[in-house]
């Protein structure tokens, strides 16, 4: 089987950037888990997103065009139920692929991958 | 310039700051003798410091390259190839200042961004103006500025004509009507100092209508503005007061403006592509055209506000209609219509319209009068409730009129 694990935490605390202090050991960390995984057997992907400030919300209704809102999603009626992670030029070019995915109702958050280990 | 800049650099925050940057050197620099072509030498002082800045940029990455290889392997390469140093060329420009536009106006970021860039950005205002304009603390507006260039830079939103175009011009020309119809409204408030919100938006209009010569409604919705432009200066009268359409020094209107916006919406018509600005320019035709405020035809009007209900469903189109229907057919038939409408009972003007209906009509209008006042923040508009809750003799009775998009009294 594969599970997904999804990250919340308070963006309001962030870690270190590069070249601030303390950045060094944080990524090590990151990185000893992930060699983990990756030796155990159970690497498959993960990425770090950009924050929220860069969400865009698309929703959906039955026979309507996508309604694109500026923000992360803030529905609690609608639950996370899986996730694409594509390439594209643009955001537009990502509002234009989560337009056509084939499901009724229900909202698309959109954000960009800042970081992801295993991209080439 | 800011999009010439910010095409060539993919970096709208930076290339602002270019820009400003290069103005405020200019300020000390051509104390001494302005150049040739200022433009140029403005552009070419903001895109050195963009390369230098870049120069900068770039060293840093290298470092941080060299000790964490994985966090810069898919940074995007800045593209500094060599480009002539004088892009003046009109037809560039005009198309680079079109995505700038779209840009400001991109969907995901909300409305009230869309206006603040647009004047900022597109506009070339101050913060400090556009905060100015809306009554809005200048750190706020800063702030909306601050976060949405982020999100441009951050989410991936593209400086490119967008292959939705129709509906992407649609979003802009929507903002653009808003700052128009905030500047439309704020004209008889205290603010003298606020910058023109009305010529700002004109003057963004002419822009899309150069570069998008076939929309239709762009260049209906710059009839529009000019119309009611027109007659700007009759709105207010020498005290400040708001003076009703109907009793407006119909000399007093800009006769060149007027013509203007009649070539504007008779070519905006050949392309036989209706939309909602071209009929609301239609009735601010008639009102702009009408030698004498009897001259109005209403039953016109009344009809063209009952298509514009079809096009785009909006309880203030209806409120408007009924406007229109007690002028062609007498208060009662307004008011028949008046009360058959919903949604529109902490909508200041609706109550300020039934006053004005019931007075008309002979009967007590005074509640309905008091309730507008409560509900409008506007002073001039205060005022004037004010005193036609003294007033509300029938004989002196006078009429609502209209703005783009909303029923009014002035």
């Amino acid at each position: 089987m594969e599970f997904m694990i999804l990250i919340h935490s308070d963006e309001s605390t962030p870690p270190p950037a590069p070249g601030e202090p303390g950045f060094d050991e944080f990524m090590g960390e990151w990185m000893t888990y992930n060699q983990s995984l990756i030796e155990g057997g159970h690497w498959v992907s993960a990425a770090s997103l950009a924050p929220t400030i860069t969400a865009t919300t698309l929703r959906r209704s039955p026979g309507q065009a996508p309604e694109i809102v500026d923000g992360p999603f803030a529905e609690t009626k609608e639950q996370f139920g899986g996730y694409y992670l594509i390439s594209a030029e643009s955001l537009d070019e990502a509002i234009e692929l989560a337009g056509k995915l084939p499901m009724g109702s229900g909202s698309l958050e959109i954000r960009p991958v800042a970081f992801r280990p295993d991209a080439e | 310039m800011l999009a010439l800049l910010t095409r060539r650099f993919r970096n709208l925050d930076a290339a602002d700051d270019a820009v400003q940057e290069a103005l405020i050197t200019a300020l000390s620099a051509w104390k001494s003798g302005i150049p040739k072509n200022p433009a140029a030498w403005l552009y070419t002082v903001a895109r050195n410091a963009l390369i230098d800045q870049i120069r900068r940029a770039e060293a840093s990455r290298r470092q941080l390259h060299a000790a964490a290889p994985e966090l810069t392997a898919h940074h995007t390469n800045h593209n500094e190839e060599e480009e002539p140093d004088l892009i003046m060329d009109a037809s560039s420009l005009g198309d680079e200042r079109l995505r700038l536009l779209l840009l400001c106006c991109h969907p995901a970021l909300d409305r009230d961004t869309q206006v603040a860039l647009t004047l900022r950005l597109a506009g070339g205002l101050t913060a400090a103006e556009v905060a100015a304009a809306y009554l809005l603390p200048e750190a706020t507006l800063t702030q909306r500025v601050v976060r949405a260039k982020r999100k441009i830079r951050e989410a991936g939103m593209p400086l490119s004509i967008p292959a939705n175009l129709n509906e992407r011009v649609g979003a802009l020309l929507r903002v653009l009507y808003l700052i128009f119809n905030e500047g439309y409204l704020s004209r008889g408030a205290e603010h003298v100092t606020r910058v023109d919100l009305i010529t700002e938006a004109i003057r963004l209009t002419r822009q899309v209508v150069d570069e998008l010569p076939s929309s239709a409604e762009a260049e209906g919705l710059l009839a529009l503005e000019l119309y009611h432009h027109a007659r700007s200066a009759s709105r207010v009268d020498g005290a400040g007061e708001l003076v009703l359409l109907e009793r407006q020094d119909r000399s007093g209107w800009n006769l060149a403006e007027i013509t203007e916006a009649n070539a504007r919406l008779r070519n905006a018509m050949t392309h036989m592509a209706p939309g909602p600005y071209q009929v609301q320019a239609i009735i601010a035709g008639h009102h702009a055209n009408a030698r004498t405020a009897a001259d109005t035809d209403w039953s016109a009007i009344a009809e063209l506000y009952s298509q514009l209900a079809q096009m785009a469903p909006n309880p203030v189109v209806d409120l408007n209609r009924a406007v229109a229907i007690a002028m062609a057919d007498g208060p009662l038939a307004g008011l028949t219509m008046l009360d058959r409408l919903t949604g529109l009972n902490d909508y200041h003007l609706f109550h300020a319209t039934r006053g004005e209906l019931l007075a008309r009509a002979g009967r007590p209008a005074a509640a309905s009068f008091e309730r507008a006042r409560q509900l409008t923040n506007n002073d001039a508009e205060r005022r004037h409730l004010a005193r036609r809750m003294t007033e509300t003799s029938p004989a002196s009775a006078a009429s609502p009129g209209e703005t783009p998009g909303r029923a009014t009294i002035a």
